[in-house]
């Protein structure tokens, strides 16, 4: 697999958030994936430090099937847009190290919020493809007061 | 001045035995009262003893609409200052949290200040001495307000007058007792980080919740339902997730809630969950246990780890979960913006895993990015809109009224009665009618 089929993958991932394609989306995890938003600069500790989100599949398969089932707060429904610089890419001796800025906008009605950081993902080679064994996003304001973001940054 | 100001009788009009008016939400007047009557008159939850451990340490915040600064003092004590200097009113401190070394010391003109707030020194201060400035309030330096504390919780009362700290709280007091309790050595650290959350409605929603134990079900229907299917089917015996342990019981029945309890007590100060609660059924951790009874005896160790409180409502800005160690502190914006900020606790000498129970419960429940948190707060949301419409301007607070709670002070009833919410209006109404007969005087 070259860079750019790595590339290829984590554009089509932060697409078929962007379509609302979830269980797709949900099926490039490998089985002990991991999706973390963490609340400090630099932080390292998910366990006694807590985090914005750190969600296994069990969680993620939850918010999943919870965004499907239209609950209070998604009337009227999310929608989110990625923007994403080309991602820098190191290989680690089972797959991918990489790093990618983004913008990312959430609107719901009238109102758009906006957050600007980096994703880094932890991706694993499984039966010749890669899987995301963790996509951690820094966000620039993570320790700021935020309102609700509802869908998957 | 607006209507309300020189108004106690519309104020009192607000609120009927059973119902309020919308505009205690809507009402930007009102809330500019609140901060002057209810919030300085009152005893504010500013800090945790433990976010200042050392000489100097501070935390800045904010109570009602000004900013202060608690700090550790030479002495060891805690004290709460204003956070202006009292030279131009800068704000002397602009980090939530840090150390100052000996002194306070302003970016602008250079004026330093001892720990406790009184000034160290001015430059070139003889420019003061034919001046008057030494008759004024600036010569003291930064203004302290009124700080009291339990078990290492740190409250404040910004004005000179309003109740004692003891006589405010009062039997409340025993939910900190309970939650500081469970650390064998009878002492908690704040840690794991605070998550600011900001909500975009009045206060009071959010506080009223706390203690409202008929939304769960319709609310978190999406959230602990999906949580509690997600697990059907697994084998009794499978280890359970801490995420699923803590998520599914916000699925609970009515009656559940109902048998749970709620207890009022004067001044606005509640609990849901007096005889057990959703964390009641949490993994036992037996080395704890036994720790626990060797630092209690056996009955009051069973007695503290048997009480689990759901939510303790300290009126109006502190809430309290005894039994995972979490608090959510309440910082009202605007009318309609709160922030509301979440902390967890270590409960020390306790195995690490009941950290872990708690900064997993404050992320699930907590976060900006919670599958709960977004449905209570879409609610408040929705009700901040939904009352701008006109024909019935009062929200109903009927359920399980009778007349006979009216002036007793201390009661517990059915979980499900919005009397902890009837409970918060009645003081309110206090502190809102007193502080406009004091400010007339
Ligand atoms: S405003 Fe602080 S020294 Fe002038
Ligand atoms: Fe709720």
């Amino acid at each position: 697999m070259t860079d750019a089929d790595i590339a290829r993958f984590l554009y089509r991932e932060a697409r078929l958030l962007d379509e609302r394609r979830w269980d797709e989306w949900f099926a490039l995890f490998s089985e002990d994936g991991l999706y973390w938003v963490p609340l400090a600069r630099g932080q390292t500790d998910r366990e006694t430090h807590t985090s914005l989100a750190c969600e296994d599949r069990l969680l993620l398969r939850l918010r999943i099937e919870r965004l499907k089932r239209g609950p209070p707060s998604q009337q009227p429904p999310s929608f989110c847009q990625h923007v994403l610089q080309v991602p820098e890419i190191a290989a680690t001796p089972d797959g991918w190290r990489t790093h990618m800025p983004f913008c990312y906008a959430e609107v719901r009605g009238d109102a758009m919020l906006w957050l600007i950081g980096t994703a880094e993902h932890d991706l694993v080679r499984v039966d010749d493809a890669p899987r995301i064994r963790l996509k951690r996003i820094n966000l620039l304001n993570c320790d700021a007061a935020l309102p609700s973001i509802q869908l998957f940054i | 001045m607006g209507h309300y100001h020189d108004n106690p009788a519309a104020i009192r009009a607000l609120l009927r035995s059973d119902a309020v008016h919308r505009d205690v939400y809507l009402d930007p007047e009102i809330f500019a009262l609140e901060m002057q009557r209810l919030w300085a008159r009152t005893w504010i939850y500013v800090g945790h003893a433990s976010q200042v451990p050392n000489i100097g340490d501070y935390y800045a915040t904010t109570l009602g609409a000004e900013p202060v600064v608690m700090v550790r003092q030479e002495d060891g004590r805690v004290r709460v200052l204003r956070n202006r200097c009292a030279h131009k009113g800068a704000k002397l401190v602009n980090t939530p949290a840090g150390n100052l070394g000996r002194f306070f010391r302003c970016p602008y003109h250079a004026w330093s200040y001892h720990l406790d707030g009184s000034i160290a020194a001015i430059p070139k201060r003889d420019g003061y001495t034919h001046t008057r400035f030494n008759e004024t309030k600036a010569a003291a330096g930064m203004a302290a307000v009124h700080t009291a504390g339990h078990r290492g919780f740190i409250f404040a009362r910004l004005s000179d007058d309003g109740p004692t700290f003891d006589g405010y709280f009062g039997a409340a007091l025993s939910s900190i007792d309970y939650m500081v309790d469970r650390s064998p050595v009878g002492k908690l650290q704040v840690a794991g980080g605070v998550l600011r959350y900001l909500h975009d409605s009045n206060w009071k929603m959010f506080v009223e919740n706390l203690n409202d134990t008929m939304h769960p079900m319709a609310a978190h229907a999406s959230s602990a339902g999906t949580a509690k299917q997600l697990w059907a089917g697994k084998p009794a015996d499978a280890p359970k997730p801490m995420a699923i342990e803590q998520l599914v019981p916000f699925a609970e029945s009515y009656d559940f809630f109902e048998k749970m309890g709620v207890r009022v007590l004067p001044n606005g100060h509640s609990w849901t969950g007096v005889n057990f609660s959703i964390h009641s059924s949490y993994a036992a951790v037996p080395e704890y246990e036994q720790a626990m009874i060797a630092a209690y005896g056996e009955e009051r160790a069973k007695d503290i780890l048997g009480t689990v409180r759901h939510n303790t409502v300290y009126y109006p800005s502190l809430t309290v979960k005894g039994a995972i160690q979490t608090i959510r502190v309440v910082r009202p914006l605007a009318p309609d913006r709160t922030l509301i900020e979440s902390f967890s606790f270590r409960p020390v000498g306790a195995p690490d895993v009941f950290l872990r129970r708690n900064v997993t419960y404050n992320r699930l429940i907590n976060s900006p990015l919670s599958v709960v948190g977004h449905d209570d707060q879409h609610c408040y949301r929705l009700m901040q809109e939904g009352l701008a419409a006109c024909g019935n301007e009062w929200v109903s607070l009927h359920r399980d009224f009778h007349e006979d709670e009216l002036g007793q002070r201390d009661q517990t009833v059915g979980g499900t009665s919005e009397i902890a919410m009837r409970n918060q209006f009645r003081a309110w109404s206090m502190f809102m009618t007193q502080g406009a007969e004091k400010e007339r005087r």
